[in-house]
């Protein structure tokens, strides 16, 4: 199983902030498709977004681990 | 020195983290929420983070920016939930031996949160409310990561 974390607008187009799902050996580019599929996001909507794997950046490219958690980062807009 | 507070931020306690018998100069920078906005009026505005991430984040730029002028010192607190205008929302504290570098590490280090700590604004505008993203006004990463 991994934890998939959603922030921000993104938490509210979900309508979920973290959810459980068994998606390990596949990529970060999957859990996107997957993810805009399953909470309707529209295609293409996390295509640019950054992701981050155990709280560092990740690409898209890059295989999700059993226990991993996996963060949607929307831009970004402290300070 | 590297923190996130739901509490009103007093700058002193800011300062003192990185004042040094060394330094000669301390660059304090505060972020304060502003009114208006190309002409648009903010109410209030909310800050969320990825909590963890956001830290250790903050962490980094402040290590990029120690080793980038030699003999500085960070610290970094940033306010998180609801702000009225005015309130404090970060600030950023940087000591070095000379002025030049604690003004040019304090810049550079509000440059790469505005660019990665995953911090985010929700706007409450007079006719209505909206997330704030990419403040930077491009997509600095596309597909990738923040170098």
């Amino acid at each position: 199983m991994i934890t998939v974390l959603f922030f921000a607008g993104l938490e509210e187009k979900a309508g979920v902030s973290k959810v459980e799902v068994d998606f390990s050996g596949k990529t970060i580019k999957d859990l996107k498709s997957w993810a805009e599929s399953t909470y309707n996001l529209g295609e293409g909507t996390l295509e640019h977004m950054l992701t981050a794997v155990n709280e560092e950046f990740a690409y898209d490219r890059d295989q999700i681990h059993p226990n991993d958690t996996v963060a949607f980062i929307p831009p970004v807009s402290g300070g | 020195m590297y923190h996130l507070t739901k509490e009103p931020i007093n700058v002193q306690p800011i300062i003192n983290q990185v004042t040094d018998r060394n330094c000669g100069a301390i660059a304090t920078f505060i972020g304060t929420v502003r009114e208006l906005t190309a002409g648009k009026k903010t109410l209030r505005l909310e800050y969320h983070a990825y909590e963890d991430m956001a830290v250790k984040m903050l962490e980094r730029i402040g290590n990029e920016v120690e080793q980038k002028w030699e003999g500085s010192k960070v610290a970094i607190t940033h306010r998180l939930g609801m702000l009225e205008i005015s309130d404090i929302a970060i600030v950023i504290a940087v000591s070095s031996p000379h002025r030049k570098a604690a003004y040019e590490g304090n810049a550079y280090a509000m440059e790469r949160i505005k660019e990665m700590v995953p911090i985010w604004k929700k706007e409450f505008w007079e006719d209505g409310s909206e997330w704030v993203g990419d403040q930077l006004e491009k997509t600095p990463y596309k597909g990738g990561q923040p170098s």
